[in-house]
């Protein structure tokens, strides 16, 4: 594996099998009373926020804890940051109190692989502008292989804006890499226009791909001021690809229904369909967690007394 | 003049007015050559040993930026023309983007003064064409050509409305030569846009600005010239689109003429999969077919000249967020060793047509009648000296007082030696003179 995970791109099909191997011994921790092992006891990780995130930076802080490492949360509110620090100057500060791994979330495309200039430590990419969220990607592959057995030949469409979500850039080559089949649904002003480039199918009619699908992964929708030129209105997106109970019933039976979160109700989905059986959208969150334990202890390298602890 | 003789003895001269190309002596007095023969002598001249260096007329910039006044930090009128004289320029044409903006005779008149005290450069300042750069009321442009400017020009910013572009296009005609050069970008195709729209501006999750953005100004501007019959220049075109809309319109007799940047020549938008912000540059770096088309344009006299766009800007300033960091490169200090290396070393340029390109012609777009050749007697002695054989790495410290190359790191061949201007030495052997 690569020093840092910054893309999908960082990562081979056999990076990823082993990723989603060692998250799932660790996702046993979790299930223990006392939900700690020592493998990275004494290592600091900083998890450096520009953009507010509850459930990657809590999913983030918790697994790193619970491999035993020291946590620092920094984020731009309240912080030099706001006092006109710049990117460079906070992570050299970091740096400097000896962070061994730092998290960056931001609203900039590319600002992880800025920092790898600046920095020794280990980048893990958290989410940068409309770029990537690998590790979104892969807690994704990893519950896609947890319920379904495989990855490769799954066919997944992901609905919704692809255009400015890097949850669905991340997604759609982590899934090319391990062989599945996947298609882009949306509206034509949402898909980029070059997207077969990436090896994916693009559909503009949801009910037409639903029967054929293993997964159907809904995007949320952006409802700010600045999205809607791309579609007349929220009601009308709803009309042609929310999915409500109406188009679960085309999914094939066993198919799942997966959603990053933070979920828009009524809008990409419709509240019951959220709430049914095949949805998987809490095993996400639960995974994430052991993911990302594996994730840190990959890079950062854990002793071998972990070995003995986590298998 | 009151300079003591030079003497350049034994380069090969690269004259791509003339067209002469052979090994000859040039004895430089007062300001303007002397003579050209063999085995010259002069008395107390001092001589310069130019065996296996090129001696070509000094190189002339149509788009640079000085920032002075009002961007000292990045640049001033004294550190970039120690860029331009560091580079084999003589003369150079600073855009008018300054604050406050250069849209009147006393902020020329002030960029000259500092030119002056400075004495590395001629400078020839570009002026706006619309009060404060703002798209809306012409400029007073005949003060300004009566103070001596040629070319307007609203750089980083295009002239918003085919109807305000028609006022000056027409205006202009009362005076001689005058030029209206044009950034041709669609704003509106072109909000937040941090390079190429394509498959790689998709996969960086950065937005992009389709080629269209500058292929519907440059069809607008072109139509807009041939209603008026005004003389219209297009800076940095960067799409095969616009080169082909260009040679249409040439063919047509448009009085048009259109510039390249050497960047433009070399990358394409592969070239930010790293996120360097050195560079993210407007208009930015397009396909592989849109640098072939800027290529072979620039090979048949489509696009006339080569101009840097020398855009310093500050190291805290490019090393920032990539959506944060402003566009541009500096480039006055590589344009003639990129040239070199990328075009005229693999056979897609002949040198003459590169020096054609890099002086003679954008002197003649400028009216810079002592630039641009001829190496000739009684003509005044402004040229460039360069070794072709040199392979160097572009790395700082640069004269320029910024070093946002988007060439940082880069090997070429071909490195200035010697830049005289009116026969004295600015530049000699690494160091600038004065």
């Amino acid at each position: 594996m690569n020093e840092h995970l910054l893309s999908m791109h960082d990562l081979t099909a056999d990076d990823v099998v082993r990723i989603l191997d060692t998250a799932e011994s660790f996702r046993e921790v979790g299930t223990r009373v006392i939900k700690k092992v020592p493998a990275l006891r004494g290592r600091t990780v900083v998890n450096l926020f520009y953009e507010n995130s509850t459930r990657t930076r809590i999913s983030f802080e918790l697994a790193a804890k619970r491999l035993s490492a020291d946590v620092i949360n920094f984020s731009s509110g309240g912080s030099s940051v706001s006092k006109g620090e710049s990117l460079k100057d906070t992570a050299l500060t970091l740096q400097a109190m000896g962070a061994d791994a730092i998290v960056i979330r931001h609203s900039s495309s590319g600002s992880p692989f800025q920092l790898t200039r600046w920095v020794r430590g280990h980048v893990l990419n958290a989410g940068d502008g409309t770029h990537e969220h690998p590790t979104q990607a892969l807690l994704d592959l990893y519950t896609m292989r947890e319920r379904l057995g495989r990855l490769e030949g799954l066919r997944v469409a992901i609905v919704g804006d692809v255009l400015h979500s890097r949850v669905a850039r991340s997604l759609s080559f982590g899934l090319v890499k391990m062989g599945a089949d996947v298609t882009l649904v949306g509206p034509a002003t949402l898909i980029p226009p070059d997207a077969p480039a990436w090896g994916v199918q693009v559909s503009h009619d949801v009910e037409g791909v639903l029967p054929k699908l293993d997964v159907c992964y809904l995007l949320r929708v952006q409802t700010e001021r600045q999205r809607l030129e791309y579609f007349p209105s929220v009601r009308e997106y709803s009309r042609l690809f929310g999915l409500d109970r109406r188009r679960v019933g085309l999914l094939p039976e066993g198919s799942l229904i997966m959603h990053p979160g933070p979920m828009n109700r009524g809008v990409e989905i419709d509240s019951d369909v959220a709430d049914l059986p095949q949805s998987v959208i809490e095993d996400q969150v639960t995974n994430g967690i052991a993911v990302r334990m594996a994730l840190l202890y990959l890079l950062l390298g854990g002793r071998a007394e972990t070995e003995e602890v986590t298998s | 003049m009151t300079g003591r003789a030079l003497l350049l003895r034994g380069p090969r001269i690269a004259d791509p007015v003339s067209g002469r190309d052979d090994v000859a002596d040039v004895l430089v007095r007062d300001g303007a050559i002397a003579e050209v023969g063999s085995a010259l002598s002069a008395a107390k001249a001092e001589v310069i040993e130019c065996d296996g260096l090129v001696l070509a007329p000094g190189l002339v910039d149509l788009h640079t930026h000085l920032r002075e006044p009002g961007a000292e930090h990045k640049e001033t009128v004294e550190t970039g023309t120690r860029a331009a004289a560091a580079g084999g320029y003589t003369a150079v044409a600073p855009m008018p983007n300054t604050d406050p903006v250069a849209d009147d005779a006393s902020v020329i008149a002030g960029v000259r003064a500092a030119a002056a005290r400075a004495g590395l450069a001629d400078v020839f300042p570009i002026g706006a064409i619309t009060r404060g750069q703002e798209g809306e009321a012409l400029a007073e442009l005949g003060e300004m050509v009566e103070a001596g400017v040629r070319v307007f020009s609203d750089d980083g910013r295009c002239v918003p409305t085919a109807r305000t572009l028609r006022n000056a296009l027409t205006y202009v005609r009362a005076f001689d030569d005058v030029v209206i050069a044009e950034h041709c970008e669609d704003a509106s195709l072109s909000i937040g846009q941090q390079m190429h729209e394509g498959i790689t501006s998709f996969s960086l999750g950065l937005t992009g600005q389709p080629s269209a953005s500058e292929d519907t100004i440059v069809y607008r501007d072109l139509e807009v010239a041939r209603l008026t019959g005004g003389r219209l220049h297009l800076c940095h075109l960067s799409s095969a689109r616009s080169v082909e809309l260009v040679r249409a319109a040439k063919r047509d007799g448009l009085r048009v003429t259109a510039e390249v940047t050497p960047h433009h020549l070399v990358f394409t938008d592969e070239d930010l999969r790293t996120y360097d912000t050195n560079r993210k540059v407007n208009p930015p770096f397009r396909s592989a077919e849109d640098r072939e088309a800027l290529r072979a344009g620039l090979a048949d006299g489509t696009i006339d000249a080569i101009a840097t766009d020398h855009a310093p800007h500050a190291v805290e300033e490019k090393e920032a967020e990539f959506d944060r960091a402003p566009h541009g490169t500096i480039g006055l200090e590589t344009a003639l060793a990129v040239v070199l290396t990328e075009l005229v070393a693999p056979g897609l340029l002949t040198l003459s047509r590169a020096l054609d390109a890099l002086s003679v012609t954008p002197a003649r777009i400028l009216g810079a009648n002592e630039h641009g050749g001829p190496i000739e007697p009684g003509r005044p002695a402004n040229l460039v000296v360069f070794d072709p054989t040199e392979t160097w790495t572009v790395d700082p410290p640069f004269a320029s007082k910024s070093r946002n190359s988007a060439f940082l790191g880069r090997e070429l061949t071909g490195r200035v030696r010697f830049t005289v201007l009116h026969g004295e030495l600015t530049f000699a052997e690494g160091k600038a003179l004065r």
